[in-house]
């Protein structure tokens, strides 16, 4: 219960994130399907589909402790937290090349845009920054829980630390998930 | 103050004979038991209450007369940014559920600790590092934050003072805050005594349950919006500025959609120990308990509905405005609900006038003189014309100190002897509810004249027709401050000095008068069964019914 | 976090071919959800993505997060969660909204 309790917190830091982009986008709708032609649609999909997979994989290894199965458990935890690698991995590289172009907070290109603009990558860079912070943390408390599988403290007696951060993993998930159109498909 | 407790009781310390795994001071920072990270928080909170007051004190012999009369105005903008962070973040906020909420909730519902016992440390050294944070940022250099506890942007982002220091600090603060929320949330559905259904609990853990709600889900809102504020100063980053297209007003709405129900995340649990407090000493059960009960999440509910009321003069949209006023207005049903069973309460009950119920009076009384206050504020045209003035000042006083802070006095005196295992002195304790009493009343009604007047908050100086008014809230802060040091002495005296205390001293009926003062470690030898309500009282009022 | 919680929640163990089928149906709601941005939609472009967005986030809560299988009083507290959240951008919308 506590931990539920907690990603409700985390939910409501993200919906604090979720009002600012929804009065932006309501005082100043063209500036920002001006600004998400600068995203790159193919690279969100992607990561889309790396989170959603990497979901399903920690969300299998539960049953894999439930049944015992400590091998396969370790793979898909394994897995989730290569997906979660990968997903950082694109990440740095799309940040990367936005700053290329002159895309970051303060950089003279974007200061000459209009407002709208500079407030929808404003909020780009707070949201995804953010949620990449929650992926790291994520990826922390993962490679805890694949350490105590490993050890046996986590067995199909007592799993609940794996739970507990499975969950936290899946609000992660979520989270993106509402991301993902919000700033990518907005065309 | 906590470690001076732990001297010779004869027969049995409770719980301070065991200090777990550690010993001496350790024995508390790395303790997990509730009742002793309790006491870590009271000790620390009045360290920083004291603080606090003495700024205050300061602050109002400065506006004693017109112009400078003992510090520079830069350094008067530090001591009102510093008061009101303090007394907010680190006395109100933590102080009934942090303290009073950490040493009773488990005994009140019959259980042994919370529910996570380590996390409920972890919360204490955040507030530890968040308050000392806070403090430390006065030594910086660039000098104490400047912006008043409420950190408007765009001034935020672009004054040279340390504002972010005082911003992870405020989110710290916040983190803890939402920590201990969740402990209560789960502890209170998890960990009731057999037999404690819900409406059996003490009114006093309805009130945190309720409290802790807001923290959970109110708190995260205000943590992002300092964070946004601090990667705005830091990086650039375009979010409320409006040299980058930004808009403050959406920062003052993410800022009160928090900081308005903090405010009952500060006077429920204060509300709670009026209800706790009352039907002990009038011999009485509580009048309508169910509807207190519900009016605890009632307020809740509505108080996160009314944040804009701080905002009539933003220019806002006039369905805006409307919409907030109407619900502020609504806030009152459920409050006025609590005086009025309250008062129900008293009427015909054998009335035992002593300290702890004299504060819970005073408590009513400026509560309530705050609650009506807070009505002309919610009222549109009333607000433009008092808005930013001293008569907001003296209202949310009324509110926070008045209620609440008299609500912890009147907490610290009933619940000290369960604490320490030792009694105070009445007459002290009586001398010192009629001077915070009075003074509070002299320094803060004057107040609400001035502002009606027209003196602005926050003003270094004023015109010279303001100051006779001036002299008196002054000379109220001293009467006010002396009360409390006589509270504080008294209490202090009594924690070595005081009468062994019995377990029941006062008659209550709650679970925590069942067991030995101060309590045993791990509180119950066995785990009790609950039959009964918590407030009955009915064998009293039989007598009284034979003998009227 | 939850180090010592032993809540007691049924032991549910769910089979890895019902995670799968979840999955895909979260794949294809993607796949969806990409195309139809393709489309001009004009306004209902943010509440199909919504919509669709919000029956992913329901997938995930329910199955991969148990939510299904938990107590009653989780999915009340999913709910109140939620509301207030509803609650606190509709109200900032009385104002924006009015302007």
């Amino acid at each position: 219960m506590g931990m539920w309790l907690f990603l409700f917190t985390e939910l409501i830091l993200f919906g604090g994130l979720f009002i600012v982009y929804a009065v932006y986008r309501y005082t100043h709708p063209d500036a920002f399907h001006l600004a998400a032609a600068e995203l790159n649609t193919f690279v969100g999909t992607v990561n889309t589909l790396i989170l959603l997979t990497s979901s399903l994989t920690v969300a299998m290894s539960i049953t894999a402790v439930q049944e015992g199965k400590k091998g396969f458990a370790l793979a898909l935890l394994g897995m989730t937290i290569m997906m979660g690698l990968a997903f950082l991995v694109n990440k740095y590289f799309e940040w990367g090349h936005k700053f290329e172009v002159g895309i970051y907070p303060g950089a003279p290109e974007l200061l000459a845009q209009p407002q709208g603009v500079i407030l929808y990558f404003g909020l780009y860079f707070v949201m995804t920054g953010l949620h990449a912070l929650h992926v790291i943390i994520g990826l922390a408390v993962l490679l805890y829980v694949f350490e105590a599988v490993r050890r046996g403290s986590i067995n199909a007696g007592s799993y609940v630390r794996l739970e507990s951060g499975a969950l936290y993993w899946h609000l992660v998930d979520i989270i993106w998930i509402f991301l993902f159109p919000l700033f990518y498909l907005l065309h | 103050m906590t470690q001076a407790a732990a001297h010779t009781l004869p027969g049995g310390r409770g719980f301070y004979d065991e200090p777990g795994r550690h010993t001496g001071i350790r024995g508390w920072i790395f303790s997990t038991d509730h009742k002793r990270i309790g006491l870590l928080y009271l000790g620390s909170m009045s360290v920083f209450f004291l603080t606090a007051l003495t700024l205050g004190v300061l602050m109002r012999l400065e506006m004693l007369s017109p112009g400078k009369t003992i510090v520079e105005p830069q350094t008067y903008n530090t001591f009102f940014t510093l008061h009101g962070i303090m007394m907010i973040f680190l006395f109100i906020i933590p102080g009934l559920p942090a303290v009073f909420g950490n040493f009773l909730l488990p005994i009140m519902i019959g259980a042994k600790d919370v529910f996570f016992p380590r996390l409920n440390l972890l919360s204490w050294w955040l507030f530890m590092i968040g308050g000392l944070l806070a403090l430390a940022s006065v030594f910086f250099p660039g000098g104490a934050a400047d912006t008043g506890w409420t950190f408007y942007v765009p001034y935020s982002v672009r004054t040279s003072t340390n504002v972010l220091p005082a911003l992870i600090a405020a989110f710290i603060l916040g983190f803890s805050s939402i920590l201990t929320g969740l402990n209560f949330v789960t502890t209170i559905h998890r960990m009731r005594a057999p037999g404690m259904d819900w409406f059996r609990m003490p009114l006093f853990v309805w009130s945190l349950y309720a409290t802790a709600w807001i923290q959970i889900l109110a708190t995260p809102i205000v943590g992002i919006t300092l964070l946004l504020v601090a990667v705005e100063r830091m990086f650039g980053v375009g979010i409320f500025d409006p040299a980058l297209g930004g808009d403050p007003v959406l920062f003052q709405h993410l800022f009160w959609i928090y900081s308005h129900p903090a405010v009952y995340i500060m006077v429920l649990p204060g509300l709670g120990v009026v209800s706790e407090i009352l039907p002990v000493f009038a011999r009485r059960t509580i009048f309508g308990y169910k509807f207190i009960a519900y009016s605890s999440l009632a307020i809740a509910f509505l108080g996160s509905l009314v944040w804009a009321h701080h905002m009539f003069t933003v220019g806002m949209s006039n369905t805006g405005m409307f919409v907030f006023s109407l619900l502020t207005f609504l806030v009152s049903i459920p409050s006025a609900i609590k005086v009025f069973n309250w008062i129900a309460t008293l009427y015909k009950g054998s009335i035992a006038l002593e300290p702890p119920l004299l504060f819970i009076l005073s408590f009513i009384i400026q509560f309530s003189i705050g609650g009506f206050t807070g009505l002309m504020l919610g009222a549109l045209a009333v607000n433009i014309h008092v808005q930013d003035t001293y008569f907001v000042v003296g209202h949310f006083h009324y509110v926070m100190f008045g209620g609440t802070g008299f609500g912890l006095f009147a907490a610290m005196h009933y619940w000290f002897p369960k604490m320490f295992g030792r009694m105070y002195k009445k007459g002290p304790a009586v001398v010192a509810w009629a001077l915070t009493t009075l003074g509070f009343n002299m320094l803060y009604f004057p107040f609400l004249i001035l502002g009606y007047m027209g003196m602005p908050r926050r003003y270094y100086d004023y015109l010279p027709e303001y100051q006779s008014v001036h002299v008196v809230a002054t000379v109220g802060s001293w009467v006010l401050a002396l009360g409390v040091i006589i509270l504080i002495v008294n209490l202090l005296v009594s924690l070595r000095r005081g009468a062994i205390a019995p377990a029941n001293p006062w008659g209550g009926k709650t679970l925590e008068w069942t067991v030995p003062s101060p309590p045993p470690m791990e509180n119950f030898d066995t785990i009790p069964t609950v039959t009964t309500g918590p407030y009955d009282y009915s064998e009293y009022e039989q007598r009284s019914a034979e003998h009227p | 976090m939850s180090h010592t919680d032993q809540s007691a929640h049924a032991q549910h163990v769910v089979s890895y071919s019902r995670y799968v089928v979840i999955w895909f149906g979260l794949v294809a709601l993607t796949a969806l959800t990409v195309a139809l941005a393709g489309i001009e939609l004009g306004r209902w472009v943010i509440i199909t993505a919504l919509v669709i967005a919000s029956i992913k986030s329901l997938l995930v809560l329910n199955i991969f997060m148990h939510l299904r299988f938990e107590d009653r009083v989780f999915r009340l507290f999913t709910v109140v969660a939620f509301v207030t959240f509803l609650i606190f951008i509709v109200m900032t919308f009385f104002d924006y909204a009015f302007h």
